[in-house]
């Protein structure tokens, strides 16, 4: 049973990723990354770490992800880009993927045959099964912490960059400034439709 | 004969009975809805009006099934069965009663915050696949609001894991035994109340469907049985919601005197008015309140809420 599902998750990864790779539409193409990595949830699960499973979830499929489709959402031009995809995909450009990823697929081969073992303990699943959430949060607290600690401090200077960026003074263009001053709550439509207006013009000027 | 009991007989009760609740309760929201505005509400069709469903289920269902020439037809197609689909299976989890409940595992809370966050493929994939402005515009603020308030509806939730010391909600409701856990932890109820309204996009915070700026947001091309699942679904997911707060924090089926299953109702029922109500009283913020309010306010108390509590446990509890 257990191996009937767990060759069926697998298959259902290997097509979908081929097909993310494949599709012209991006947003098809993400929708299939997406549920790659609900596949690879559902072997966490099965190899005995449901944590993982639900992270893979939580974090890649319903936050990540989100966050890509999010903004191919925005910047998705219909057809446009849809032609434009077709041509970027031809087979003089996929030839150098295509011999890469021949080798990587020649050498998995070889080495599942090679290590028969190593297959037969994924399928059993003799793997540490029950890993439960308390003695992942005692390793990772524990013996990990630093390494813990170090990824956080990343992430905040990723997060401190970004607002950074993001702020109002760093913008050359100080006139385009947003609408909504934080503070503000009444909204004044006579001020805003010659501003509106002013940079609508400026970009169309700039981009044409 | 055990197993036939818990394989196919409880599903299938719990699963009709679930939607004829969230069919039953629009009744229920716009009876309510016009006693709080001194109305009369739907009241012709049967007693008290209790078979208008009926009648707008029978309209729902002749309306023709129609998928607009412009749409992403897969997408469109799909988008309303995800909602569907992820607000019923997280009812799974639910301990309706000490013995009737679909699936027990460790992970129950885990898998809940899974599905909430694959909800939002349901309404992002509407709002591309209608290819209309204001279904996308509806989909992108729903992506925002709820990629934000979801961050923090985990972190709420965590107050509870933390005191009980695990994910699974039997032992959720097993440590209530006591006392409810909404007398030590009344911060991370609300918390988890505010999260819950914004997860499920009701009124106040149902933004993504505005219906004076964006018309009906991410279901505007919607019809038919199509858009009667994105109209259940939200009913689902208020009832959904309501169920967790009773397990979590209202000591799900526990209760003296009535049976567990009449305790659960009732709990779960008053929240469903609550939800009810709360759409009556309060108006919808604007939306860039709503986003400052999530990040600048609510999550600094939710992180707030976790270090306390951890201190609390490691001072007095164990």
């Amino acid at each position: 049973m257990i191996d009937i599902i767990f060759c069926i998750s697998a298959a259902v990864a290997i097509i979908s990723a081929l097909l993310t790779v494949s599709a012209h539409n991006v947003v098809h193409a993400l929708l299939y990354l997406v549920t790659m990595m609900l596949a690879i949830a559902l072997i966490f699960f099965m190899l005995g770490s449901p944590f993982a499973a639900a992270l893979q979830i939580i974090v890649y499929a319903g936050a990540v992800m989100v966050l890509f489709v999010f903004v191919t959402m925005m910047l998705h031009q219909g057809e446009r880009s849809l032609a434009a995809e077709r041509q970027l995909f031809n087979p003089q450009v996929a030839k150098g993927p295509l011999i890469l990823s021949a080798l990587l697929v020649i050498e998995l081969i070889l080495l599942s045959l090679g290590s028969v073992g190593l297959h037969q303990e994924i399928l059993t699943g003799s793997l540490p099964v029950d890993q439960t959430v308390k003695q992942l949060a005692i390793q990772l607290f524990g013996s990990y912490r630093v390494l813990v600690v170090l990824a956080a401090i990343m992430l905040l200077a990723a997060l401190v960059s970004a607002i950074h960026i993001t702020k109002q003074g760093n913008k050359p263009d100080t006139k385009a400034k947003p609408i909504h001053k934080s503070g503000s709550t009444e909204f004044t439509p006579v001020e805003i439709e010659p501003n509106q207006a002013q940079t609508n013009k400026k970009t169309r000027g700039e981009h044409g | 004969m055990i197993i036939l009991y818990e394989v196919l007989l409880v599903p299938t009760s719990v699963l009709l009975l679930l939607l004829l609740c969230a069919a039953w309760s629009t009744w229920l929201e716009r009876r309510l809805l016009a006693v709080w505005q001194d109305r009369l509400g739907p009241n012709r069709v049967g007693p008290m009006g209790l078979l208008q469903v009926v009648a707008d289920m029978i309209k729902i269902f002749t309306k023709e099934d129609w998928i607009p020439p412009f749409a992403d037809k897969a997408l469109f197609v799909i988008a309303p069965m995800i909602l569907m689909i992820m607000t019923l299976l997280g009812f799974a989890i639910i301990p309706f009663s000490p013995n009737i409940q679909i699936a027990n595992f460790d992970n129950a809370l885990l898998f809940i915050l899974a599905l909430s966050s694959l909800s939002v493929y349901s309404i992002m994939l509407a709002g591309f696949s209608s290819n209309s402005k204001y279904a996308l515009l509806g989909a992108m603020r729903t992506a925002a609001q709820m990629l934000s308030y979801e961050v923090f509806m985990g972190l709420a939730l965590m107050g509870v894991v933390i005191i009980t010391g695990s994910f699974s909600l039997n032992d959720i409701v097993a440590a209530q035994e006591n006392y409810w856990f909404i007398l030590s932890q009344p911060l991370g109820f609300v918390l988890f109340l505010i999260a819950g309204v914004a997860e499920i996009h009701r009124a106040p915070f149902d933004l993504p469907e505005a219906e004076t700026e964006i018309v009906a947001g991410f279901h505007t091309e919607y019809s038919s049985i199509k858009f009667g699942m994105f109209f259940i679904g939200e009913y689902l997911g208020v009832i959904f919601i309501s169920a967790l707060i009773t397990t979590l924090y209202f000591g799900g089926w526990q209760g003296p005197v009535l049976p567990p299953i009449i305790w659960f109702l009732l709990k779960t029922g008053s929240f469903v008015v609550f939800f009810i109500l709360l759409r009556a009283a309060i108006p919808r913020p604007r939306y860039d309140q709503l986003m400052r309010l999530g990040w600048t306010v609510l999550l600094p108390l939710t992180l707030l809420n976790l270090m306390l509590t951890a201190l609390w446990q490691l001072t007095l509890g164990f």
